[in-house]
């Protein structure tokens, strides 16, 4: 029961209080509260899915950030526990918000390269939230090129609110940085999975996302802006956070029917393996292929055709082949 | 008490307004000098004074950059529609609307081909008014196209950039839109096809963290502001005020960001002198290119036209890439072509 607890959580807060408090008493002595166990056990059960399963927008987006959340290196622990962490861009230094070493799975050697988000306050101070520098993405891109070098699959996991918007940061070329690391990853020659986490923050988290299969966590978020940030803009008022998550379409159900992921669930091994056999060639011109067929626009008839644009919904792009 | 006066700056650098008045003078929104209206126009829009250079349209820029008449537009038929039905106080399709009749325009960048003192170039100019030169589908497809065209016909590319960053009325199509165009300028840079990246007054977000940034050679005008995150957003993060000149060009060359800095009335000079260069280095005897032109056909196949919303027949699909007299010029060359493994094959025992 400990932990936080999330506002729309609470109904299933209060039947676990009271599990708790009639577990002491639930013994074989006393089948009534045996059963009462087990009947707020089963109603617990049955609230936990009722609520899961009509989640809105907003509530995606505060799960996405849950402080409980797996991160990175938890992920790390249990897929890959012989992981070793490689430190620093050969540049400026090394920049804890952003992981990057190597592993193998199941013998397959894997370069895994994450955001990482700290547990608690010293810890997120030392992490800076997620939120990496440049040195960062660009320690990242030296060991992604590295992993290319030698032929090993590229495994990243996304969980940021987005790059850093500091002094530090734009000093150094923040935008550059991103930019090259997206430019880049079209480029190296071996699979690249990406899942995101958790929060998939705009530029800082497409900077490790651009893969030959995007994954994403079925209660991750991955948007162009924070809704904390859109409402900010459009609505002038950053509560009306909740209104812009929905506006936004960030969830993963959201992105799947855009065509921006391929996946909802959780399957890096396979996807390594099936591409690990792809030509290089073929492997670069599937991954170009699929971000072209990302967007969504009209082609009007004629070149000076100035009539607004039709309001009707479109159809998707079609799905990657 | 600087710092009161210097915030009020930093408001005043957001609500500029870029249209010129009518009269006869008009007043120069960085020094306050009052300039005549003719004069403004003989020196390109820029103060006489303190060499502030005034926003101007994508078209204006044509004019000012490109041989007189040269410039033929391309992909004007690919336009904005509203893919998340997105709606705030109005709907992004009434949005779009009146940035069509306020600026001329059908996207937020204008793309073509042209010459500069003779050189052949693609080009594609990103007009801030449009939406604040935001990049969502539409846009990042006609780049896209550009790119494509650039490779094909083997001419150098110029981006022009402005802009706000990725349009937050498309969502993460608009963020997907800096994979695309990366993506394919890794191919242009394949290719060994220039490319020239020139940044103005303002390019921010997601525009600088995509193309804006990755040019072969990289120019900017005198005083612009350039930057991943906007000044408000640095300023609300780290909770102090940022040092005077921060993320204008000066600052951004002084880090190693740029490569040249140039006034607008240098711009056209500076361009045909890169284009002549770059057509010399074409001239060299090159080792067979990376793979230019020969999987370009699927790409364009996969970057054409997408079912149209219901009503909307689309038009008997052109080819995106224009014809020209020059062919795909870089011959497919065998050392990519399939079935090489991929890379050390690890043991997958």
């Amino acid at each position: 029961m400990n932990g936080t607890w999330l506002d729309f959580e609470k109904p299933i807060l209060d039947i676990e209080r009271k599990i708790e408090d009639l577990r002491g008493l639930a013994t074989p002595e006393s089948p009534e509260a045996m059963e009462e166990l087990v009947r707020l056990e089963r109603k617990a059960d049955r609230l936990r899915k009722e609520i899961y399963a009509k989640l809105t927008r907003w509530q995606r987006v505060k799960l996405a950030r849950h402080p409980r959340r797996p991160y990175t290196l938890d992920y790390i622990k249990v897929i890959a526990p012989e992981f070793v962490e490689m430190h620093g861009d050969r540049k400026f230094g090394d920049d804890p918000a952003i992981v990057a070493g190597f592993a193998v799975v199941e013998d397959m050697p894997l370069v895994i390269i994450g955001h990482q988000k700290g547990r608690d306050t010293k810890e997120n101070i030392y992490r800076n939230f997620g939120m990496a520098h440049p040195e960062g993405y660009r320690k990242a891109l030296r060991i992604m090129r590295t992993a290319a070098t030698f032929g090993v699959p590229i495994v990243t996991l996304i969980d940021t609110p987005g790059a850093y918007p500091g002094l530090g940061a734009e000093e150094r070329g923040q935008s550059e940085a991103l930019a090259r690391n997206i430019l880049e990853m079209a480029h190296l020659k071996v699979p690249i999975i990406s899942v995101v986490i958790g929060e998939g923050g705009s530029g800082g988290a497409l900077a490790l996302a651009v893969g030959d299969v995007v994954l994403m966590m079925e209660n991750a978020i991955y948007s162009v802006i924070t809704p904390e940030g859109c409402a900010a803009i459009l609505w002038k008022d950053a509560t009306k956070a909740e209104q812009a998550a929905e506006a936004l379409r960030l969830t993963a159900s959201d992105l799947l029917e855009l065509h921006v992921i391929d996946e909802l669930q959780d399957a890096v091994m396979r996807h390594v393996r099936s591409l690990i056999g792809t030509p290089k060639q073929e492997l670069l011109d599937r991954r170009l292929e699929k971000y072209l067929k990302m967007g969504v626009y009209l082609e009007e008839a004629t070149a000076a055709a100035n009539g607004a644009p039709d309001a009707s919904p479109p159809d998707p792009a079609p799905p990657p082949a | 008490m600087t710092w009161l006066r210097k915030a009020k700056e930093g408001l005043k650098a957001q609500q500029r307004r870029r249209e010129l008045p009518d009269g006869l003078w008009s007043k120069c929104e960085e020094c306050g000098e009052i300039l005549y209206h003719k004069e403004l126009e003989r020196n390109l829009w820029t103060c006489g004074k303190c060499q502030f250079h005034f926003r101007i349209s994508a078209r204006t820029y044509i004019k000012i950059l490109l041989d007189e008449g040269s410039f033929q537009e391309r992909f004007s038929e690919v336009v904005s529609t509203d893919p998340l039905r997105f709606r705030d106080a109005r709907r992004y399709v009434d949005r779009i609307k009146k940035a069509r009749e306020s600026t001329g325009l059908t996207e937020a960048v204008l793309c073509g081909d042209g010459t500069i003192e003779g050189h052949p170039l693609v080009a594609a100019i990103m007009d801030f008014d449009f939406l604040g030169g935001s990049l969502a589908s539409a846009a990042g497809e006609r780049i896209a196209r550009s790119i494509l065209q650039a490779i094909e016909s083997r001419h150098p590319l110029v981006i022009l950039s402005s802009s706000g960053g990725a349009r937050m009325f498309e969502g993460i199509l608009s963020l997907m839109q800096m994979a695309k165009t990366n993506a394919l300028l890794a191919r242009l840079s394949d290719a060994g096809v220039p490319y020239i990246s020139i940044l103005t007054h303002p390019t921010t977000g997601g525009v600088t963290a995509s193309y804006a940034s990755v040019g072969d050679v990289i120019l900017a005008e005198p005083k612009a502001l350039i930057g991943f995150a906007g000044p408000r957003v640095i300023k609300q993060t780290i909770r102090q005020e940022l040092p005077e000149g921060f993320q204008r060009s000066e600052f951004l060359l002084q880090k190693g960001m740029l490569d040249r800095i140039v006034h607008r009335s240098e711009m056209r000079k500076t361009l045909a002198w890169l284009l002549r260069f770059f057509a010399a280095a074409e001239r060299l005897p090159h080792p067979p290119r990376r793979r230019a032109g020969e999987s370009l056909a699927r790409f364009r196949a996969a970057s054409g036209p997408i079912p149209s919303p219901v009503g909307h027949a689309p038009t008997a699909a052109p080819s995106p890439v224009p014809e020209r007299g020059t062919s795909p010029a870089a011959a497919p060359e065998p050392e990519s072509s399939p079935p090489s493994p991929a890379g050390a094959k690890p043991s997958t025992e």
